[in-house]
């Protein structure tokens, strides 16, 4: 069961990269790229994850009660914040490309190379 | 003294909410004023950290979350000597380029101080850390500030371009060093640097903890810009306002080589250790390949900014590549190539701003011969140009010294050579562009170099003298950096308790404090070694080879070029066609690249 969640993780984050690389659309390509940070959640959540524990919320329960741990969830709402600001101006940039040049493909407004 | 260490970050921090929150109300100057003492303050303590860590280590417990019987769950400032070096560094630059900006990008919103605050405040933070979470958040601090300054002139589409490729390369490496922090979590249950090292202990690696280190390592390396990663440097250099590129260049790109070396010394040395050859000579490889690389193609600009971002991942490459060898010398190297490069490379950058606004174009072919009234900056731009060389005993010479030593002792005698060709092919290239654009020598037209779009030159409303100046100082400060008595011995003792991961642990862990290392410290004159001297005079023999041959390669018998043509074109058009500029195959060389890293790490080691 653990196991297919890593495997679940890894293809997820294969996935969003095969989008981002193959991607025509820079709107498509921060969603690409929403879908491969999915990925570290996953992750992240499993490793912290335990069979029968409960929701490490400590008030009013037995001392020695087992929960999941609490760090990585953490580190999941830490990530998501961070991420979402990335994301956010990624796709502030869509729009000013779209604005400048009417196109959103990525292959069309290329003006630097080599 | 640990209450200091938090300052160099959070001064710069505060500063930017400070101006956010009064941007409307308070008048320019003074919101200018604001910026400019918070990175001076931010700055004068980054050296008083700087000073206070040579005698011992020093920490900051947030929270005053202090380690209990050795275990740590609290996150803290880890603070030696090379950690606030690049903070000091860091803060400098920001405060240079703030003043620079002053004027030439007073047209600009308010925001941009504010970014310039917030990416030097990550940078310190990034420096300082000794958490490897908090590390990933300073990563990404510092990376959003960033792309928004590449991309900060939205009028035209080049910047849009650039950010664009920088953010998305860059989000998607800050995703492989998170899943390797995650992995490394799952192992040790850690997240602080000493603790994971102490909790891994002495067993050898096995394959989590190696595609933990490929991941962790990788998502770095496209942050320093190492092929195959290194795509998005040029791009974002390309476009961004020449104080922005300043602090890329001078700063962050380093910080990533920084971190390599941190996390290696402080987590994986002792798990690695028998797998040593291994890492060694996968990193060594990449570093080599970035340096050669980074040169072809700094060769091949004829775009100021963009020559001086290929010359960028050259020094990166060469700085992974001293960095890999695993020799505290060499690590001692890396840092005076980081300080030296990073003053030298910034100020060039901040000449190009002055260039833009003098001529307003700042390509060598179009300006050709422009630059005739301008000595002052010429001889600036040739002061720089020979500082990144090594002549010996200035500008980088002492890094390449202390490389080729560590170098030699661990078997790699060749890698000085390679310094010496990718620094001299580099210094060659702007050799040629300053000879151009200040002598107008050589012909104004040449098919080898690749044309790459204008950007909008800034009014002329700006101080020209306030900006050249700055420009000169960091330049000079650069040059002159090796010279300052006591600093190779005091670089190879930082270097030497960087390396040494046990004192490490028990600082941060035991609380154990080092003896007072400084008081054996001597103020000595720079030592010049024979064999790093000839090597140094050999790079500037290839320079002006190479920018004779820039400059006049016309002039070559038909014959000759002909041959020259069938044989180096190809492989050059290939090179040349894989900086596509398309954000997709950045990420198709990045997941390819990471995919043999790792394959080849968990499959040898």
């Amino acid at each position: 069961m653990t196991l297919l969640a890593y495997g679940v993780a890894v293809w997820v984050f294969a996935i969003g990269i095969y989008g981002a690389i193959v991607s025509r659309n820079l709107i498509h390509l921060a969603l690409c790229l929403t879908v491969t940070q999915s990925s570290t959640y996953i992750l992240l959540l499993t490793i912290g994850y335990r069979h029968g524990a409960g929701a490490p919320i400590f008030d009013d329960v037995k001392l020695g009660t087992a929960a999941v741990d609490p760090v990585v969830q953490s580190l999941t709402l830490t990530d998501v914040v961070v991420s979402v600001t990335v994301i956010a101006l990624i796709l502030a940039l869509a729009l000013d490309v779209h604005r400048q040049s009417g196109s959103v493909d990525p292959d069309e407004i290329s003006t630097l190379n080599g | 003294m640990s209450w200091a260490l938090p300052l160099p970050v959070a001064v710069p921090l505060i500063a930017a909410a400070l101006l956010v929150a009064t941007g409307g109300v308070l008048p320019r100057r003074v919101l200018d004023a604001i910026g400019i003492a918070a990175a001076a303050t931010a700055a004068a303590f980054a050296f008083v950290v700087l000073a206070a860590s040579e005698r011992h280590d020093l920490l900051h417990w947030f929270g005053g979350w202090h380690p209990h019987h050795g275990i740590a769950l609290g996150i803290s400032f880890t603070v030696d000597p090379l950690g606030a070096g690049m903070a000091a560094l860091s803060s400098t630059l920001v405060l240079l380029v703030l003043v620079y900006s002053w004027t030439f990008m007073r047209r600009q919103s308010q925001t941009y101080d504010v970014l310039i605050l917030t990416f030097g405040g990550a940078m310190a933070g990034f420096a300082l850390t000794g958490d490897i979470f908090n590390m990933f958040v300073w990563f990404e601090l510092m990376g959003v500030s960033a792309y928004a300054l590449a991309g900060f002139m939205v009028e035209e589409l080049g910047p849009l371009q650039g950010s664009i490729n920088f953010a998305v390369t860059n989000t998607v490496g800050a995703y492989l060093t998170l899943m390797g922090i995650a992995l490394l979590y799952a192992r040790t249950g850690a997240l602080n640097l000493a603790q994971i090292g102490g909790t891994l202990g002495h067993r050898p690696a096995d394959r989590l903890v190696i595609v933990a280190f490929a991941l962790v390592v990788t998502g770095l390396m496209v942050r320093a810009a190492i092929v195959p990663f290194h795509f998005w440097l040029a791009d974002a250099h390309a476009a961004s306002p020449a104080p922005v590129c300043a602090l890329l260049s001078g700063a962050m790109v380093e910080l990533g080589i920084f971190f390599i070396a941190r996390v290696y010394w402080t987590v994986f040395a002792a798990p690695l250790h028998v797998h040593g050859a291994g890492v060694r000579d996968v990193m060594v490889a990449l570093g080599v390949a970035t340096a050669l690389l980074g040169a072809a193609m700094c060769f091949l600009q004829r775009h100021l900014k963009r020559l001086l971002a290929y010359s960028t991942i050259s020094q990166a490459g060469i700085m992974l590549a001293g960095l890999a060898l695993l020799d505290p010398r060499s690590l001692a190297g890396v840092a005076n190539l980081v300080l030296a490069h990073g003053l030298l490379k910034a100020g060039l950058f901040l000449i190009c701003g002055v260039l833009l606004v003098e001529l307003r174009h700042i390509d060598e072919l179009d300006v050709h011969g422009a630059g005739r009234r301008l000595p002052v900056t010429g001889v600036l731009w040739l002061v720089g140009t020979v500082g990144l060389i090594g002549i010996p005993p200035l500008g980088v010479f002492l890094a390449q010294q202390l490389l080729d030593e560590g170098a030699r002792t661990q078997g790699f005698g060749w890698l000085a050579a390679v310094g010496a060709v990718a620094s001299g092919v580099c210094a060659g290239a702007m050799l040629r562009a300053g000879a151009r654009i200040f002598l107008g020598w050589g012909a104004d037209q040449d098919d080898l170099l690749t044309p790459e779009p204008d950007e909008d030159a800034p009014e002329r409303d700006v101080s020209l003298r306030l900006m050249a100046t700055i420009a000169g100082i960091a330049i000079v400060l650069g040059l002159v950096a090796a010279l300052v008595p006591g600093l190779e011995a005091r670089t190879k003792v930082a270097a030497e308790r960087f390396a040494d991961t046990s004192a490490y642990r028990a600082v941060v862990l035991h609380g154990a404090a080092h003896g007072d290392a400084a008081a054996h410290l001597p103020y000595s004159a720079l030592r010049v070694d024979t064999a790093a001297a000839l090597y140094g005079l050999a790079a500037l023999a290839i320079a002006a080879a190479t920018a004779a041959f820039g400059l006049w390669h016309r002039r070559l018998p038909s014959g000759l070029r002909r041959l020259g043509a069938r044989v180096l074109w190809p492989p050059v058009t290939v090179v040349r066609d894989a900086h596509s500029g398309i954000v997709g195959d950045y990420l198709l060389w990045l997941s390819a690249g990471t995919v043999a890293i790792a394959a080849v790490w968990a499959l040898t080691l």
